[in-house]
């Protein structure tokens, strides 16, 4: 049963109905591992219930037993007062439970409509009625969807309401929503908000998972706190604050990514300078751009993108010894392609590149690496590891010409074990083994391994791309701490992240990147989260400069987002 | 850390034996459904292989087997599909052999010759694939096949008497002359009849094989890039230049197919040159698991099956059961390689798992000291 060490902000008004969903006692055991464990949870109706816990504490598994997804080895399922046992989604949907995935699952070059009707083709055929009932739902909550629209030109908040629109059409009376604000820049996380506003007013129930603290406070009635898989603790969201929840979820203080002390330097080590890549001829990618500033209440269709646009526009800039530069922006706006340009794994169509006074931009990629780049990629799983291969492969795998992995030519072996042995333990990796498959590992840990990889090597210039993304809150300090490190003995990194409190907390500098343009640049000891994604929405540009009126507001977000 | 290692090896060889052995269950089975003693014909192989000269065959023929079945597997190292083998391979042997007659040389250079007239050969043919997979993005699985069917009509075109064969006087055979004896590789001699001499080069390969992809940069590069193509180019692999340089090697390695039997015994190409070893090739790879030790018992086994179904035609079965067996193997590998795997990834998921509980808990005892 709940151990409850701290508060209990339970149910003050006293349902008259039954709770929309309990579920009590829930375990589910994996092999090796207990995933959930006894858990208990009141869901009233009408409500938004939040569900909050770091990074591979058990939410989504739960969510996965409540969806019919898995089937939990112990406990039960109560829907409305009544007892259920799903063995698939399909059930869950019939009793009105719906899940909108942190992945959307849309078919890009399909319309609203089709995209909405795809799978549910029974309930009102694919013609006018299924019009008229999106469009009365649309309506009803405020979603604001246009039917006709291609999903691939709809940004990514249209894209999350089509997907809520898609459950909410399935007949759904429960939603989960699974990180639905990760992908969202803070103004699209209010207009998010006011349409849950919208569901719990007709009477609907929403459960939010969450590890966001503030935005948790700012729309949730009800939450319950999830740690290492079982429920610690409920709160009430009127009174609760961000620490106390922080310490309930992780069971300790949370770790802050602030860098106080500068130690950047005037020596520059990277220098950009015109970066221009166009987009081949022929290929048209859909740029998820947020809408801008004022349509955050409607649906905002963009135009579609032309073919052979620049996919980054003129890119300047420089990275001192000892600094960190962050780059903000909505992902889909030329990140990418800027670290590829700048690893080398494409190339430019203009502009010159400048590492620590050698011209690099014709370099390839592993002699770049050799002189001194280190790269932790967005995407681990493509671009960091070898899966299906052991660690200590994972180990050589971006610097196999270099010591200790080889000596002219010939790998050896014994001293990339060796020195996989040290990384393990001077990072922290939990594994049983040098031998195990990186598949095997968790996430955190995968990136703990390719970030000890990447140091090992003293890179003059680290290109952090989403460092501590998926990645449990242990780990994401560990991490934080091997930046400050290295970047104390003079290592220049460019950060790129969707985690605003980790660029403005890391970073020495910060530039936002809108539509391949470095567009606007701040200064992180006075910038707040909501200008810089004002600024990511391409709404603002030039030096930010912190008005009176919004820090004042903002910087009561900023301290709750830190203590996140 | 022992005991992962010997989970390893215990999975290693769990593969193949189950493989094997619901091979020969089923093969049981198809005999005795097609009305025919299940035991018996099995009997008479095992009985064949124990003549002298039947051994002799086995080695010799898998001697041939083990370079086509390395040609394959390097391709396969790095995810290319080589079905080509077996066209690089002829082609690699007529003109080698049209090289070879033409000539005459120091013995061992004019062997030399021969050899890497093959390889070049073989790694041109190999290439032409590489290059449209490079610049073309061409599936290596279409070209290369259709190469298979365009050297065989090069080859009968080539050997024409009007073109660069020859018609021995009273034959209906095709040949491109005779190399003459310098260019012979010398055999060891047997009771049971000649071992061709370079069967002991073709399996020495082997161990040329496993240091280059186990303990180079290269091969490193390679097996990077066959694991995962995105990673190995993030690591600074040019994937382009890997799948031309991948092609070119499985290519010259294809070329040497040939010559145990070109240098060895019959010293020209003729009509009757074996053909088809390169399809062999890719089920010894599977089977032998890119490895080349693996590959060396399968060669083994499948020179056996061959050599020794062919005495079944003279006890009154079908030597075709041989052939059926090896289909049987094929089948059987594949499923049974694939349910070892999923097994030893649940397994060390769950040891991961384990370990991180037992992290887990440690740390919790840390933060009550605390």
């Amino acid at each position: 049963m709940p151990p409850a060490p701290s508060r209990q902000g339970e149910c003050v008004i006293t349902a008259s109905s039954p709770p929309a969903v309990e579920l009590h006692g829930i375990t589910k055991r994996f092999p090796g591992v207990v995933a959930n464990k006894d858990i208990a949870i009141t869901v009233r109706k009408g409500t938004v219930h939040a569900l909050i816990g770091e990074n591979g504490a058990g939410k989504s598994t739960l969510m996965k037993i409540l969806y019919g997804m898995q089937k939990p080895d112990e406990g039960t399922i109560a829907i409305d007062g009544e007892q259920v046992s799903f063995s698939n989604p399909g059930e869950a949907i019939a009793r009105g439970i719906g899940m909108v995935h942190q992945h959307f699952m849309l078919a890009d070059n399909l319309t609203v409509l089709e995209n909405i009707v795809l799978g549910g083709e029974k309930l009102y055929g694919i013609g006018a009625k299924a019009r008229k009932k999106i469009m009365e739902i649309s309506d009803a909550y405020g979603l604001g969807v246009r039917p006709d629209a291609l999903v691939e030109d709809l940004g990514v908040a249209d894209r999350q309401r089509v997907e809520i629109l898609k459950v909410l059409y399935r007949g759904a009376k429960t939603l989960i929503l699974d990180e639905p604000t990760a992908v969202l820049v803070p103004q699209e996380v209010d207009a998010l908000f006011d349409n849950l506003r919208e569901l719990k007013a007709e009477g609907l129930t929403v459960i939010f998972i969450s590890h966001k603290l503030g935005e948790v406070l700012k729309v949730a009635d009800d939450i319950t706190v999830i740690r290492r898989g079982t429920t610690v603790g409920t709160a009430d969201p009127r009174t609760a604050t961000t620490k106390q929840l922080a310490e309930l979820m992780v069971g300790a203080e949370l770790p802050s990514p602030e860098t106080r002390e500068s130690t950047v330097t005037t020596t520059p080590m990277l220098q950009v300078k015109g970066l221009t890549m166009a987009e081949a001829a022929g290929v048209t990618a859909p740029l998820p751009v947020a809408p801008p500033e004022g349509a955050t209440d409607d649906t905002y269709v963009h135009e579609s993108v032309p073919v052979g646009r620049l996919l980054l526009d003129n890119v300047s800039f420089t990275i001192h010894k000892g600094e960190v530069l962050g780059i903000a922006g909505v992902e889909g706006n030329g990140q990418t392609e800027l670290i590829e340009a700048l690893m080398g794994m494409s190339t430019p169509h203009a502009g010159v590149i400048t590492l620590d006074g050698t011209d690099i931009t014709k370099t390839p990629v592993r002699k770049r690496r050799e002189g001194g780049i280190g790269y932790i990629p967005e995407d681990r799983h493509r671009h960091g590891l070898l899966l299906e291969s052991p660690l200590w492969e994972n180990r050589i795998l971006g610097h196999v010409t270099e010591a200790p992995n080889s000596k002219k030519g010939i790998l050896d072996p014994k001293a990339a074990r060796k020195d996989t042995e040290r990384i393990v333990r001077e990072y922290d990796v939990r594994t049983p083994g040098i031998d195990v498959t990186a598949a095997s590992l968790s996430g955190g840990n995968q990136q703990k391994l390719i970030v000890g990889r990447e140091m090992s090597h003293n890179p003059k210039f680290l290109i952090a791309a989403h460092p501590t993304r998926g990645v449990d809150v242990g780990a994401q300090a560990q991490i934080w701490d091997a930046i400050r490190e290295a970047r104390r003995e003079g290592l220049a990194v460019l950060l790129i992240s969707a985690d605003l409190d980790e660029l403005i907390g890391l970073s020495d500098t910060l530039r936002v990147i809108y539509r391949g343009r470095l567009v606007a640049d701040a200064d992180p000891a006075t910038i707040t989260p909501e200008e810089l994604g004002t600024a990511m929405t391409g709404a603002a540009s030039g030096h930010l400069e912190a008005t009176d009126n919004d820090s004042a507001g903002a910087d009561g977000d900023a301290t709750e987002d830190e203590a996140r | 850390m022992k005991k992962f290692d010997k989970d390893r090896v215990l999975l290693a060889v769990a593969g193949p034996a189950l493989a094997l052995v619901s091979a020969f269950v089923l093969t049981v089975i198809v005999l005795a459904a097609s009305g025919v003693d299940p035991i018996d014909p099995l009997r008479v192989m095992i009985e064949q292989a124990g003549y002298e000269d039947i051994q002799i065959l086995i080695v010799n023929t898998a001697g041939f087997y083990y370079l086509a079945a390395l040609a394959v597997a390097i391709g396969f190292r790095m995810n290319l599909f080589n079905i080509g083998v077996d066209g690089q391979y002829r082609l690699a042997a007529m003109v080698s052999a049209v090289v070879g007659a033409a000539v005459t040389l120091p013995g061992p250079l004019h062997i030399l010759l021969i050899v890497l007239v093959a390889m070049g050969v073989g790694a041109f043919w190999a290439g032409i694939a590489g290059i449209l997979k490079a610049r073309r993005g061409v599936s290596e699985v279409v070209s290369t096949i259709m190469l298979n069917a365009i050297a065989t009509a090069v080859i009968a075109w080539l050997i024409l008497p009007k073109n660069l064969g020859f018609q021995p006087e009273g034959s209906n055979d095709l040949t491109t002359g005779d190399i003459p004896e310098s260019g012979w590789f010398p055999a060891v001699t047997t009771a049971g009849g000649d071992i061709y001499g370079f069967t002991f080069i073709a399996f020495a390969l082997g161990i040329g094989y496993w240091f280059a992809l186990n303990r180079t940069r290269f091969g490193f590069d390679l097996r990077a890039t066959g694991a995962s193509e995105s990673a190995a180019q993030a690591s600074g692999v040019d994937a382009k230049k890997m799948i031309m340089t991948s092609m070119l090697i499985s290519g010259a390695v294809a070329g040497l197919v040939g010559m145990p039997l070109l240098l060895g015994e019959s010293h020209t190409y003729n009509l009757s040159f074996p053909a088809g070893i390169g399809f062999t090739g890719i089920t010894i790879a599977l089977l032998g698991r890119n490895n080349p030790i693996g590959i060396f018992f399968a060669a083994f086994l499948i020179a056996f099956i061959d050599k020794a179904s062919s005495g079944l035609d003279t006890a009154g079965y079908a030597k075709e059961i041989g052939t059926i067996m090896k289909g049987l193997i094929v089948v059987a590998v594949v499923i049974s390689y694939e349910l070892v795997r999923r097994y030893g990834i649940r397994r060390q998921q769950q040891k991961v798992g384990e370990e991180l509980a037992a992290g887990h808990a440690i740390k919790t005892e840390k933060e009550v000291a605390a």
